[in-house]
């Protein structure tokens, strides 16, 4: 049997930190005679890593990395449908599959995930508010149970677990191969309008205003300004541009490379501050302009933060924590303004807040867009002050008929989560019919109540 | 472009060498047991770097086939142009202390299987007057230590053949790589406690490919490993002896 490592790990935002026992498989017979052998209470699938909290985590009990199922099984250049293994990333897919006229139909901020991990988080991205969430493009995948089977799963063969395994965080068994739609791209580029908006509903207006227009769209937040300006923001709006409009001279389907940064270690918890993070937002905000028609790279336009490696670690030994809410459009304005005079009224301050206009929810029982705006930001964790504060914030949400992230969290409560998450119950039920004694179960899993402590 | 077989193509290192040839543009013959994991290999190569990747069925114990074996690879490719000899077997050392079957299989498989191969593939390369041969030997056979003696006695076995081998290969113009690994970051070494200083595969395959360009004849990697296995070979046997390494 394969061998483990006891291992201190976390997720992105180094909150928290678990003893997990890690296991490497390589073979799909190494994971089913592990799971046989019951050396562990627990198993969860891990990607490269990238949810913030402890959704990849499982103390004191098994964590199976993907990195040795990273391969491509088939791709058809007629149709762009690609199959491969759930460890691939994204960033391979891109690195392959871009100079052939291929691009993700649908990805997060950065490309440092893998197949199943965004699927088993149904990751949406700039373009949900048309193409909807990544599963969506999704043809079928191969999903090992607790039993040992693998099972085919479609939104026709095994319809119940297809649903419950999208945005089903691991836990209803091991996402092995995945077949799904890639599109077709003339360029490596995009071609981008920067708007800025004054307040919150001047941003809605806009948005509003070029949904149609626009597959991609983001704004970027200022979260620290006030009264009038609550909600001051520049939009970012982009298409695909055409090779016909790529000037670089050489081939339009491939870019520099770019130099990398590295954040060697974790920066002292004062480096962002409120001032700093403060100065930041002013800075971003005045330099940018309203500008049309700019032909911005892939990388940069989808993946700002990619360039700076270990990034995280600017906030310190502590870590940070990612919150993330999607509201419905008719408390869109007051759910968030709200939110926003809470942040800036506690002092607690974002560097990076990011709004999103949604699409329509997907029939993924645990995945969390539905129609509306969601607001994503990173909060520095320098005192214990800051969990009462989020339990606040996950109420005010719920209030206004809104949601949170499973990707992002790590300190919601059971109630509040059951409160948010509708379908619950019904996933429980598929979850409960495929593994009934809870073989795969994670830290998050555990601390929601979505399986139960122990049987 | 050339074309490399790989035996043992599925261990990790042998992967590792595997993607870094196909990078190049050579093709590539995978030999070993695992067919169905073979192919799956064979597959993502493929797709990535558009590269012909055959896979072949291979049993190092089978002496009796692996003329068969060789003959059945060149007609696949035509020609061949370098062979990468990536299989091992640890075993277990307390077993094969009280098990001779299992002593026996540590020592045939990473022994005497390599020498009825290279056997055949050095009298090819010999008659074509080109061509290299890498083989992965070990540290372990630098010096015997109580922990894993069986296996170390193997691999040390198969450094001194290939010593002779090189001997005899160098009028022709064969290239005999001998590559002695440090602890690199396999699945036989994760999870196993007492590793230190563990190299990514992918760092191996790249240095062991420059090895091959600069017709290196034996080389440790991560390269350190000389200076540790210098301080290693130095002690003398009289305190050697009495350390429990
Ligand atoms: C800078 C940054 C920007 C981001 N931007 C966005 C964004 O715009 N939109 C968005 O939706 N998300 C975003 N995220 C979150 C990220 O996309 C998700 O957390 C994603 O799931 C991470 O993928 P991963 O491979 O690292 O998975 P992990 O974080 O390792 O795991 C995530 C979940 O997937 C499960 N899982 C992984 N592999 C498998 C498998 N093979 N079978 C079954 N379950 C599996 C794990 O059990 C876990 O529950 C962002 C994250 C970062 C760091």
């Amino acid at each position: 049997m394969i061998k483990h490592k006891e291992s201190l790990i976390a997720g992105w935002g180094n909150y928290p930190a678990e003893v997990c026992n890690v296991y490497r498989p390589d073979r799909v017979r190494d994971i089913t005679e592990l799971i046989a052998s019951g050396a562990q209470p627990h198993y969860i699938s891990r990607g490269l890593g990238r949810s913030y909290g402890d959704t990849a985590l499982n103390h004191g009990s098994g964590v199976l990395l993907h990195t040795e199922f990273a391969r491509f099984v088939h791709f058809d250049e007629q149709t762009g449908i690609l199959e491969c293994e759930a460890g691939v990333s994204f960033e391979e897919i891109i690195e392959h599959f871009l100079p052939r006229g291929w691009f993700l139909p649908v990805t997060p901020g950065t490309k440092f995930v893998t197949v199943g991990g965004a699927i088993a988080n149904d990751v949406h991205g700039k373009n949900h508010h048309v193409d909807g969430t990544f599963s969506q493009h999704v043809l079928d995948f191969k999903l090992l149970l607790a039993s040992g089977e693998i099972v085919h799963c479609s939104r026709e063969e095994q319809s119940d677990l297809f649903y419950a395994t999208i945005g089903g965080v691991g836990l209803t068994g091991v996402i092995l191969t995945a077949r799904f739609r890639l599109i077709p791209v003339e360029s490596a580029y995009l071609e981008v309008d920067y708007l800025k908006a004054k307040n919150l509903d001047h941003a809605f207006e806009l948005f509003a205003q070029t949904n149609e227009k626009y597959q991609y769209s983001v704004a970027w937040i200022d979260c620290l300004s006030k009264g009038d300006n609550l909600g001051r923001s520049v939009l970012m709006l982009g298409n695909h541009a055409p090779a016909s409009k790529v000037k670089t001279g050489g081939d339009p389907l491939r870019i520099k490379n770019k130099p990398k940064f590295n954040v060697p270690f974790n920066f002292p918890s004062f480096v962002l501050n409120r001032w700093s993070i403060r100065a930041f937002n002013f800075a971003y905000y005045n330099i940018h302009q309203n500008e049309k028609s700019k032909i911005v790279d892939y990388d940069s336009f989808f993946y700002p933060l990619d360039s700076v490696h270990n990034w995280n670690r600017a906030y310190g030994k502590k870590g940070f924590v990612q919150y993330q809410a999607v509201f419905p459009p008719e408390t869109s304005r007051q759910g968030l303004t709200e939110m926003l005079k809470r942040l800036s009224q506690s002092g607690r301050s974002s560097f990076l807040a990011v709004l999103k206009s949604s699409g329509e929810q997907n029939g993924g029982l645990l995945s969390f867009p539905f129609k509306g705006y969601t607001l994503a930001l990173d909060i520095p964790l320098h005192d214990d002050g800051l969990f009462p504060f989020l339990r606040e914030l996950d109420e005010l949400v719920a209030a206004h008929g809104g949601r949170i992230y499973l990707a992002k969290d790590s300190e919601a409560s059971p109630a509040t989560f059951a409160n948010m998450y509708p379908d619950l119950a019904k996933f429980q039920a598929v979850k409960a019919a495929v593994d009934p004694n809870n073989v795969f179960s994670s830290s998050q899993a555990r601390r929601l109540g979505i399986v139960e402590e122990s049987r | 472009m050339k074309n490399v077989l790989i035996l043992g193509a599925t261990s990790g290192i042998a992967k590792a060498l595997a993607y870094q040839f196909a990078g190049k543009k050579h093709n590539l013959l995978l030999a070993g047991r695992d067919v169905e994991e073979m192919k799956r290999i064979a597959q993502d190569i493929h797709i990535r770097h558009g590269v012909k990747v055959t896979v072949h069925p291979f049993d190092a114990l089978d002496y009796d086939g692996h003329a068969d074996f060789f003959t059945n690879c060149l007609e696949t490719a035509g020609e061949i142009d370098g062979i990468v000899l990536a299989y091992g077997y640890l075993g277990d050392q307390r077993r094969a202390e009280n098990e001779f079957a299992e002593a026996r299989r540590v020592i045939e498989t990473n022994y005497l299987s390599a020498v009825s191969v290279l056997n055949i593939a050095a009298n090819y390369f010999e008659s074509k007057k080109d061509g290299f041969l890498c083989v992965l030997s070990s540290v372990a056979g630098d010096r015997g230590r109580q922990s894993n003696f069986m296996y170390g006695s193997a691999k040390g076995g198969l450094s001194l053949y290939l010593q002779g081998l090189r001997n005899r290969l160098s009028k022709s113009g064969v290239h005999v790589l001998t590559v002695k690994p440090g602890f690199v970051d396999t699945k036989m070494t994760f999870g196993q406690s007492g590793m230190f200083l563990v190299a990514k595969p992918e760092q191996v395959a790249k240095a062991i490919d420059k090895m091959i360009q600069k017709r290196v004849d034996v080389a440790y990697t991560p390269f350190f490993w000389r200076y540790i296995m210098l301080i290693i070979k130095s002690v003398p046997e009289r305190i050697f002896k009495r350390l429990s390494l």
